[in-house]
Order: structure tokens, then C-alpha cells, then sequence
């Protein structure tokens, strides 16, 4: 079993990106379970959720506090949040920064890559929308779950050409994370 | 000796009060003067059980259920009813 | 059927359309507000034939369908928390009532202080009120028990209504794959609703809800014992239906045990309960009982279940202020008390207000536990207690 912690602000869809992982998950024939912290959220307010994905039927309910990957989706989170508290050393990273790995100093053992989803967002969707993007970096890092599965569910989920936008900017992201 | 209840006491036969006479304990009675009885029936309106009506003949109080307050007696306004001592 | 990856909340709501209530009264309250929202969605979006009552209050929610009920149709609410509470004299109506009635409620902590995350305090507060209340662990027994539900109140040995109980958030907002059974698959299994009791009905009118003197209000309580407790078998055999139509078993329907041939056994409730079978697959040592039907309470099954264990650690999301223990744990040792060679039984009180049960929390207290005998615990929610 793996587990991913995503964290944003009120309205960056945090909690929408965990459920879309699932759901792409549960395409590639996996079983999953994705939840958000549960509080009391407003716009703005540091936020996280969370996404398991395992192989076998999930059966515990407890929080993560040991994710496997976590998953960042504003840059100015790092000086209000630990990110990186819990991850499993042998994980992954995967920030939304304009900034290169070893010009951000982040408390983990774990491998720590960045990219530079604002920007693909603004030039693919036209805004800022990294929740999406960030999903095809998971892909493209982890290779946990298939990016045409999330692809699939994108479409599924925003039909037409907002789809298409952000399939773009995910299949961007996606390659891009893995140079 | 059990009682026996319905589901949910469901009443079966509703509206069954009427079934209990309640006149029985009155020490006063109406007496409805019809000569002097106008039909305007104020009697009925103020009648807190609601068995006033006014006939042919003027205002008639079914005796089955009148407890003899004499509100009847007092809104009246022609003197047209009286109290009496219920003879038992 | 078909498999989806959604929400707790929205499962349920895709659960109670396929069971076609007539009137959904409904006042939203977290965390059970995505489960009207998600009706009155269906509703206009015209998939949902129903008269969807907004209500102004849950005293109003469970009013209105107590009224929709005893005009010989199916109706349904959700509710939580302060909503359960402001239900109170009209939960016990509906039961003295006998109007089958199906709720679910997100289970939420009580005021004060206020709180919005999970416990067990709101229904277990109403566990006297005649309601039968059944504890889902997973969103797809929630979807399974909202649908037994009906056929369970309905049931004309029942006529009872039903709570389906779902933890706040901890299910309620929580995405897993569920399977969604066909309208086909669920007419076949729930049939329309003719009811052959006594309802409103202006052509034959009767009296419902009437008062009652000392000896036939004491017969209908009587009478109304008698049907809770005879509710189980109900219970149970309306489980094995579905479990043979749909090929989900939940234990027995009353209760579930999880490798409970071990010398310990933890009893509790909800979905706290996926976490504790994490913990049984980890350990040799410890099994779970679960208690899916909490009321009635399966005695002879509990107790058949904890019969020849060392120790019993029951496990709950409620305070029995003033008892200093759970409530549940004071049913347990009722049940044990007929036992010749009883077992130690301890109380575990956790997860109070939303605090999280963790692995650790549960492994730490059966170590703690395994050599007591009537200790009570409560835990402050800390992840390593």
C-alpha cells in the first residue's frame, strides 16, 4: 500500500486531486480510498488530503502519518507547513516551485523534485489550476498509477475543452517531472 | 384482565368521544325561553362544548353533553335562557 | 450494479433514491449535509421522484416524516449530531408509532463543547427510543444496510423505524469504490410499498398517535419491547436475503467476528473497526467482534461469540457520564454476567470528537489491557497513546 499526502490551500483542489487519484487508481485495477483532513476548511487556509492505493482491499481508517509521497501544490506552503513530516525516507517529494531541488532546504531523507506547474497551467488552462498538473507529475515520478488513467478520469470528470486543457498541461507536467 | 392494544394504538373507530356522554354531572340546566329566544345565536358561538343549535322553535342544547356552566345564560342578550336546578 | 469510486456520503444518497421514498425531509447538518445536497441534486436533475421537504428544523425533518409515514409511504431523513438531539421527542413518537421510517445519520460528537468530527454520543443517546440502529464499518455496507433498511422497517413483524449509522467524515467524506446495485436488482429486492397496517387515509379514517390511559399505554410499551427485541431475527434473515441476492455478507447481520478465535477479543462499533481488523492481521494474539446490530442488542450472539475468551476490551466512541464507562460496556457485562466462567472485560473510551484511532492506539491498549479486568480507559486522541 502507498500513501500520498496532497497538500494546498482553501480552493487549489487538494482534495479534488486525491479523489481523482483514487478514481484513476481504481481504473489501473487497483483498490483506494482518498479523504481530506478533516477540518474546517475556508479559501486560502493551509489544507491536505489524502490518497491510499494498494493492491489488496484497504481496510484501516486511521489518518496518514507516514505518507509515502507528498505532493505540494503552492510553494509558499514550505515556511508555514512541515511538508515533508512523516515521509517515509525511501519516498518522494514533488513540489510546485519555480526552484530547482537543492535551492529549497526541506527536512526529509527522501528524494525532493520540483516543477513548475504555475506556469504550465497558465500557458496550457489558462489559469491557475495546478491540482490537475500536479497529478500527471505523480505519474510521471512514481509510475504508482498510469497517466492515462488520470487522463481518462479528467475527461470523465470536465468534458470538452476545459478537459483537453488540462489533459495537456497534465501530460506537460507529466514528461517534464521525469527530466 | 390484559388489555388489548392495536399497533401503534391505532384507533380504528375515530371520533368515538361522542360516545361518552358527559351531561351526567350538571347541577344547573339551560332553560331556553323560545319566546323570548331572537335566533341571533350568540348562545352558539360562546357554548364552550358545542352543542347549541338554533331550530325551528329557537336555540335547543343537546342535553347529552351540556355540563351546565351557564355561559349560555350570560351572553345572551334577551334573557332568553335561565339557569334551573337540574332535577336528578 | 456498477462500481464507483465516490464519496460516503453521495453512496448513501444513490442508496435512498434506488429505495424511491415518497418524501425526503431533510435540514442539512455537517456532516451529513452532502447527503441532501446530493438528493435534492437528483431531484433537479429530475432523476428522483420524490417530494423533497427543506425543512426548518430536524424537529421539523423528522416530523414531516412522521406524517408522510403514517399517510402509508416511504420516507427518509439524515441527520447528525445536535440534529439527533433536536429529533428526541419525535425519535420516540415515530417508534411508539410504529412507523417504518429510515434515517441515517453521520455520526458526530455533541455540545458542548461544539464539534463537528465523529463519535458515537448522538445515537447512542437515543439508543431507548424503540429505533433499530445499525453500525456500518464501510460505505459499501452503508449502501447495503440503507437498502435493507426499508425491508427491515416495512416488514410487518417490525414495524419499526430504522437508524443507519455511518461515521461523520471518517465515512461521510471518504472516496472508496463502491458498488451501486441496479433499480432492477433493488425493485426486485425492495418492492413498492403497500402497507397492510393501518394508515391515514381520508376514504377509511382512523386515529394514529392517540393518547392513552395508564394500562394501555403500559400494553403498548409492552407491545413495543416485544417488537424490538423480535426485530432481530428480522434483522438477520433480511441480511441473508441480500447477502444471497447481492453477495455481501456482513457477519450474521447482528454481529461480525473478524479471526475472534483468539484468546482476546475487542468489541466495537463503525468503522473504527477497519483499523482494529488492520490491527487483528498484524497480531496472533486478538480477534474482533464486531456489533453490527446495536439495537436490539444480540445478546445470545454475543455471548456465544466472547463465550471461553481470556479478556474482553470493548471498544467505543461514547461516555456513559456518571457511569464511568462506555455504554456498551455495561451491555457486555450484562450479556457475560450468564456466563459460568466469565472472562475479564475491560473499556477502552476513544476516539471522542473526531480524535483519530490509530493502529498504535489500539495495539497499545491491548498490551495495556490483555492481564486487566474492569479497567476503564479513555484516550486523549494522541497518535502514539
Amino acid at each position: 500500500m502507498i500513501q500520498v499526502r496532497w497538500h494546498g490551500r482553501g480552493g487549489q483542489g487538494a482534495v479534488t486531486a486525491a479523489e481523482v487519484l483514487a478514481v484513476a487508481a481504481s481504473k489501473d485495477g487497483k483498490w483506494c480510498q482518498a479523504f481530506p483532513f478533516f477540518g474546517v476548511e475556508r479559501r486560502g487556509a493551509p489544507v491536505m488530503a489524502f490518497t491510499r492505493i494498494s493492491d489488496e482491499y484497504i481496510r484501516i481508517r486511521q489518518q496518514v502519518y507516514k505518507p509515502d509521497y507528498v505532493i505540494v501544490l503552492d510553494p509558499t506552503l514550505l515556511e508555514v507547513v512541515n511538508v515533508t513530516d512523516g515521509l517515509n525516507p525511501e519516498g518522494m517529494a514533488i513540489i510546485n516551485t519555480t526552484k530547482k531541488p537543492d535551492e529549497i532546504a526541506l527536512d526529509t531523507q527522501a528524494e525532493v523534485r520540483t516543477i513548475d506547474a504555475t506556469t504550465i497551467a497558465l500557458e496550457e488552462i489558462g489559469k491557475p489550476f495546478v491540482n490537475t498538473p500536479m497529478l500527471g507529475a505523480f505519474c510521471g515520478a512514481t509510475g504508482h498509477v498510469s497517466v492515462e488513467s488520470v487522463v481518462e478520469t479528467i475527461k470523465e470528470r470536465y468534458p470538452g475543452e476545459i478537459g483537453e486543457k488540462n489533459v495537456k498541461a497534465i501530460m506537460r507536467c507529466y514528461e517534464e517531472v521525469k527530466k | 384482565m390484559t388489555e388489548e392494544v392495536t399497533t401503534g394504538g391505532v384507533i380504528y373507530e375515530p371520533g368515538n368521544s361522542a360516545k361518552t356522554k358527559t351531561g351526567g354531572w350538571r347541577t344547573f340546566r339551560p332553560n331556553f325561553i323560545h319566546d323570548k329566544c331572537k335566533k341571533c345565536g350568540i348562545c352558539v358561538k360562546f357554548c364552550p362544548e358545542g352543542i347549541i343549535e338554533i331550530k325551528e322553535e329557537g336555540a335547543v342544547a343537546d342535553m347529552d353533553y351540556c355540563k351546565g356552566c351557564g355561559i349560555c345564560v350570560k351572553v345572551c342578550p334577551f334573557q332568553a335562557i335561565e339557569m334551573e336546578v337540574e332535577k336528578k | 450494479m456498477t462500481t464507483r469510486v465516490i464519496e460516503g456520503s453521495q453512496a448513501a444518497a444513490h442508496a435512498v433514491a434506488l429505495c424511491k421514498p415518497k418524501v425526503c425531509a431533510m435540514y442539512p447538518i455537517t456532516p451529513s449535509t452532502h447527503i441532501p445536497e446530493e438528493l435534492s441534486k437528483f431531484v433537479a436533475d429530475g432523476k428522483f421522484d420524490t417530494s423533497f421537504i427543506r425543512v426548518e428544523s430536524e424537529f421539523a425533518a423528522m416530523s414531516a416524516c412522521v406524517g408522510a409515514s403514517a399517510t402509508g409511504v416511504r420516507a427518509f431523513t439524515a441527520t447528525a449530531s445536535q440534529g439527533v438531539a433536536l429529533m428526541h421527542e419525535v425519535l420516540y413518537a415515530a417508534a411508539g408509532m410504529r412507523l417504518p421510517i429510515v434515517m441515517v445519520v453521520a455520526n458526530r460528537a455533541l455540545s458542548a463543547p461544539i464539534n463537528i468530527w465523529n463519535d458515537h454520543q448522538d445515537t447512542i443517546a437515543e439508543r431507548d427510543s424503540g429505533w433499530l440502529q445499525l453500525f456500518c464499518e464501510t460505505n459499501q455496507e452503508v449502501v447495503d444496510t440503507i437498502i435493507q433498511a426499508y425491508r427491515i422497517a416495512e416488514d410487518e413483524r417490525v414495524l419499526l423505524p430504522v437508524m443507519v449509522n455511518m461515521d461523520g467524515f471518517t465515512l461521510t467524506h471518504t472516496y472508496e469504490k463502491v458498488d451501486i446495485p441496479s433499480q432492477e436488482e433493488v425493485d426486485a429486492f425492495l418492492p413498492e410499498y403497500n402497507p397492510k397496517h393501518a394508515y391515514l387515509d381520508p376514504e377509511r379514517p382512523v386515529t394514529q398517535g392517540p393518547f392513552a390511559f395508564p394500562k394501555p399505554y403500559a400494553a403498548l410499551r409492552i407491545a413495543l419491547n416485544e417488537a424490538v427485541n423480535n426485530s432481530k431475527d428480522v434483522v438477520k434473515e433480511i441480511h441473508d436475503k441480500y447477502a444471497e441476492k447481492f453477495g455481501r455478507r456482513y457477519g450474521n447481520g447482528l454481529i461480525e467476528e473478524y479471526k475472534n478465535d483468539r484468546p482476546i477479543s475487542i468489541v466495537a462499533m463503525g468503522s473504527v473497526c477497519g483499523t482494529i481488523k488492520g490491527v487483528v492481521d498484524q497480531r496472533d494474539d486478538v480477534g474482533l467482534l464486531r456489533v453490527r446490530c446495536y439495537r436490539p442488542f444480540p445478546k445470545e450472539e454475543i455471548k456465544k461469540a466472547l463465550e471461553g475468551k481470556e479478556t474482553v476490551i470493548v471498544f467505543e466512541k461514547n461516555v456513559a457520564l456518571g457511569m464511568n464507562s462506555g455504554a456498551m460496556y455495561s451491555e457486555i457485562k450484562d450479556v457475560l454476567y450468564e456466563l459460568e466462567k466469565r472472562p475479564k472485560i475491560n473499556n477502552v473510551i476513544g476516539g471522542l470528537g473526531g480524535t483519530d484511532v490509530t493502529m498504535q492506539n489500539i495495539n497499545n491498549f491491548v498490551d495495556r489491557l490483555k492481564e486487566a479486568d474492569g479497567k476503564v480507559e479513555l484516550l486523549r486522541g494522541d497518535p502514539n497513546e
